[in-house]
């Protein structure tokens, strides 16, 4: 019976394993593709399509630009979360909950709405579009991840440390600087790769916000319009391959932060 | 102004609508170790924390060195404090650590690593220098925050709970730790504390706390010894408490009467008062050959052993509601269900008035 | 005890200035471009396509256009069964690793059955659209074995845009899941099995009931990415079958219509938020 058991559990956890990686499996196989059409048989492989995409100004200007509003969003706002974390941890504010919940009320919505507000508010004060315009979303969306995420880990534990500084001569600059900042840095940097993960990828604001210039998710979002097509494989597997070396680096910061 | 190192006068304070402190003085000595002692809620850690300068009393003074400190911040008072969980800096080394209070003085590197040294040489800890404080025991945690608060030569120590989260072996050894490295450094310690074992061994002054107030306070042995309050004579140490009224007074002897009979003692209240009588374990005499009063006799309920004594709960035969607690030698012969006879020596019952 | 610690947060020392300093530009930042944006919406969703002064004709408009009507009974029908597909696939999925994977394995197990997590949204769904094609891997597969003789319709269909999502979510849902049932502490189970009951009612009646807040908080996420998602729909499902975010930007790409958009995102949000209330005392996320 519990073989039985056993094996059914192996067997599904391989059919859903199976799920998950076959789209992943045949974006980056066809990429590899020889021939003009991604799609059985496969005839690679070969590395045209890579050519193919690293000479296309379009979409490596694109790959830039992502790159540049992704790192800038993302560290205004870790910046803003974290100073407003620290304010709510620190002090006691007035309708302290009030403002914390205004803050991380953006989670709720989602990124269309939040894309279509600016865009109705940009287009109404004459504000062209733009990847600053596009940037100014990103921030909306990650602050209240960042202010989250940090907020959480400022526990009584820290307070004490921070009390025990201050107690021990240091005036409040320092004590940001000096302890507040590297105790928290795990939840600094997972704020900040989280945020740059979720930018990278986010296509909608920037699909509304950007116009000439514009983002990755928007260049590839252009290039289907094209069909089926292995250049789109190959830029989707160049992309794919970016995002794991964000979450390894993610994950061994973390690791290598945690005490064994 | 007294001569007093630090000077508590008429604190009070209020967390909202909960008042914590209700109108506390207190006096502490250069060099002395005051313990406070109370339950959770007896205003003791607020008091610390008053006197450390994380909060500022809603009403009274607060003066150190004939300086008052009321609202002086934490930094600028000649207070250092030992956090209950230790508050090292993770992210600093243990000697980083200690010498980081004297890094924000503005002391050079190598003056900052030799007295940081000198620090953990001090608590039995040089060879931890290098280390981090995750690298660390518990015991080993609790002696950095101690060199990392003494090395910048506090007037006062706070140590709030200091021991609170070590087993109950290595507390008694860090106890014993503690009380010596006061008497090397002769700073005036003051520690919280809800431990009254741990009270006893460290106090050159004993103060006890319940429910915002100062119920009693003195060397430990006359706290123990002479409780000024029913709830000091039952929180250090336990007591049989009997209550009574007293029906006569003369020539300092009362006698009062209670549920075990009445009872005369050495006293001063008036008849008609109602009062409260303690009686430690060790002086109430189980069995026939007893002391001078007599308080009937009981049965026995329950006899825990606890290794060199035998710790015995009996209930009063003649007021079940009265409940001795003794204490015999581990090798007496009682059993639970046993009725014996309970006395006392007169001098030795505390008269508290209520 | 912590009455008192928590007191020692009053410490504002530093004068009142301070801790003002520190949140007013994250409240700034917000109040300036999420809540005045939504204002906007407001005031916009309120105006006439071409100029002219307040009209409740946007909304009216939503109201009595069944084609507008469609839109959203398409998107609750499409969310609700992405939401019960993917709890149901990914729960026993997450209890294998949980369960069955060694505790050494379990992490890259886990790294492994989210890594297409991170590809592209974009990317993800093109995929899915190479692997549905008509003459995709699967189709190709069908008809190679002589399963089916003709090829079938899978791309630009309801159940193309289910496969996709349920794809996104089982992932998602693995993850919290997982974390769920890792919190556990194994003495409930041990204590279940030590009273006498066996792997099936300690499931039933300990495992299941500890983990279902943090399935319900999953689904409701769930819920919310899902319904509010535009890329999916479009790329895998095409236009025979409108979700509510394809009728939104279709307002803005062919028409410029934005006070229209504006009134469908606003519908859209009330949706969610009605959602969001009838759940909300089994999501007790409202206290964090």
């Amino acid at each position: 019976m519990r073989r039985i058991v056993r094996i059914a559990a192996w067997l599904y956890a391989l059919a859903v394993y199976g799920f998950i990686f076959l789209p992943v499996i045949v974006l980056v196989l066809f990429s590899l593709q020889a021939t003009s059409f991604p799609i059985p048989p496969f005839t690679g492989p070969s590395l045209r399509w890579y050519q193919a995409v690293l000479s296309d100004t379009r979409l490596t200007s694109a790959l830039v630009n992502s790159l540049a509003v992704a790192i800038l969003s993302s560290a205004a706002a870790v910046t803003l979360g974290f100073l407003s974390a620290w304010g709510f941890a620190r002090f006691t504010l007035p309708s302290s909950t009030l403002l914390r919940g205004l803050i991380t009320l953006p989670l709720t919505v989602s990124y269309l709405i939040i894309g279509m507000g600016l865009l109705v508010l940009f287009n109404w004060a004459g504000l062209p579009k733009s990847l600053l315009a596009a940037g100014i979303g990103h921030v909306v969306i990650n602050l209240p991840l960042c202010f989250a995420i940090i907020y959480s880990q400022m526990g009584d534990h820290q307070i004490n440390i921070e009390r025990a500084a201050r107690d021990l001569g240091a005036p409040e600059w320092k004590v940001l600087l000096l302890i507040t900042v590297p105790v928290m840095a795990p939840a600094i940097f997972a704020g900040f790769f989280l945020s740059m993960t979720f930018s990278w990828d986010e296509f909608v604001i920037s699909f509304l916000l950007t116009r000439f210039d514009t983002t990755l998710p928007v260049e590839i979002w252009n290039l289907l319009r094209s069909g089926l097509n292995p250049k789109t494989n190959a830029v989707g597997s160049l992309v794919f391959a970016v995002s794991i070396v964000l979450v390894v680096l993610f994950e061994l910061t973390l690791l290598r932060r945690t005490p064994a | 102004m007294s001569a007093s190192l630090v000077d508590i006068s008429s604190v009070s304070h209020r967390f909202g609508q909960q008042v914590v402190l209700k109108n506390v003085s207190l006096q502490i000595e250069p060099g002395s170790y005051t313990i406070l002692l109370g339950p959770s809620g007896s205003g003791k850690t607020t008091l610390l924390s008053i006197l450390g300068g994380f909060v500022t009393p809603s009403e009274g003074k607060v003066f150190i060195r004939g300086e008052d400190c009321t609202s002086v911040p934490p930094a600028k008072r000649p207070t250092t404090t030992v956090f209950q969980d230790y508050a090292l800096f993770p992210h600093m080394t243990v000697g980083a650590n200690v010498g980081f209070g004297l890094r924000m003085q503005g002391v050079d590197g190598a003056r900052r690593a030799a007295k940081a040294r000198e620090a953990l040489a001090l608590v039995g800890l040089a060879a931890a220098f290098d280390k981090k404080p995750h690298q660390l025991s518990g015991g080993q945690r609790q002696r950095v925050a101690l060199a990392r608060a003494l090395v910048i030569e506090p007037a006062v120590l706070l140590l709030d709970e200091p021991l609170g989260a070590l087993d109950l072996k290595l507390r008694r050894q860090m106890q014993d730790e503690l009380k010596a490295i006061q008497k090397r450094v002769g700073t005036a310690f003051i520690h919280v504390t809800h431990d009254q074992e741990e009270a006893m061994a460290l106090a050159d002054h004993c103060v006890v706390m319940n429910d915002g107030r100062i119920e009693d306070e003195g060397p430990p042995e006359r706290v123990y010894a002479r409780p000024a309050t029913r709830f000091s004579a039952t929180f250090m140490g336990e007591s049989t408490i009997l209550s009574g009224t007293v029906t006569e007074a003369k020539s300092g002897t009362v006698t009062v009467a209670t549920s075990a009979g009445p009872i005369s003692l050495p006293g001063a209240p008036q008849p008609g008062a109602k009062v409260a009588l303690a009686i430690r374990p060790e002086h109430l005499v189980l069995g026939a050959t007893g002391g001078a009063v007599a308080l009937g006799s009981a049965k026995v309920r329950d006899v825990v052993f606890q290794g060199s004594f035998k710790r015995i709960l009996a209930s009063s035969v003649e007021d079940p509601t009265l409940q001795f607690i003794a204490k015999a030698p581990a090798s007496a012969a009682v059993q639970p269900g046993d009725t014996i006879a309970v006395s006392c020596n007169a001098g030795d019952i505390i008269l508290l008035t209520d | 005890m912590s009455t008192v610690t928590n007191s020692g947060r009053a410490l504002p020392r530093a004068g009142r200035a301070l801790p003002w300093a520190l949140v007013t530009p994250a409240l700034g930042w917000t109040l300036l471009f999420f809540v005045l944006p939504f204002i906007a919406m407001g005031f916009s969703s309120l105006t006439a396509h071409d100029g002219g002064g307040f009209t409740l004709a946007n909304y009216s408009q939503f109201f009595t256009d069944p084609s507008y009507w469609r839109a959203m009974v398409n998107s609750l029908q499409v969310t609700a069964i992405v939401t019960v597909v993917s709890v149901l696939l990914a729960y026993p999925f997450a209890w294998i690793l949980a369960e069955q994977v060694p505790e050494r394995w379990q992490r890259l197990a886990l790294m492994l059955a989210v890594l297409p997590f991170w590809t592209s949204y974009v990317v993800r769904s093109y995929s899915w659209l190479l692997v549905l094609a008509q003459n995709g891997v699967i189709n190709r597969t069908l008809t190679g074995l002589g399963l089916v003789g003709e090829p079938l319709q899978l791309a630009n269909t309801r159940f193309a845009t289910v496969t996709g999502f349920v794809h996104f979510f089982v992932m998602l849902l693995t993850l919290t899941i997982f974390a769920n049932l890792k919190q556990l502490s194994p003495s409930y189970r041990k204590a279940a099995a030590d009273l006498g009951a066996g792997p099936v009612r300690t499931f039933l009646h300990v495992v299941l009931p500890l983990t279902l807040p943090g399935i319900m908080v999953g689904a409701f996420l769930t819920f919310v990415l899902c319904i509010g998602d535009y890329i999916t729909p479009q790329i895998l499902g095409g236009n025979n079958e409108l979700l509510m975010p394809q009728l939104v930007m279709m307002q803005i790409g062919r028409r410029g219509d934005f006070p229209l958009a504006s009134a469908l995102s606003i519908i859209l949000m009330a949706v969610v938020t009605v959602a969001y209330l009838a759940c909300a005392r089994w999501l007790k996320i409202e206290r964090a």
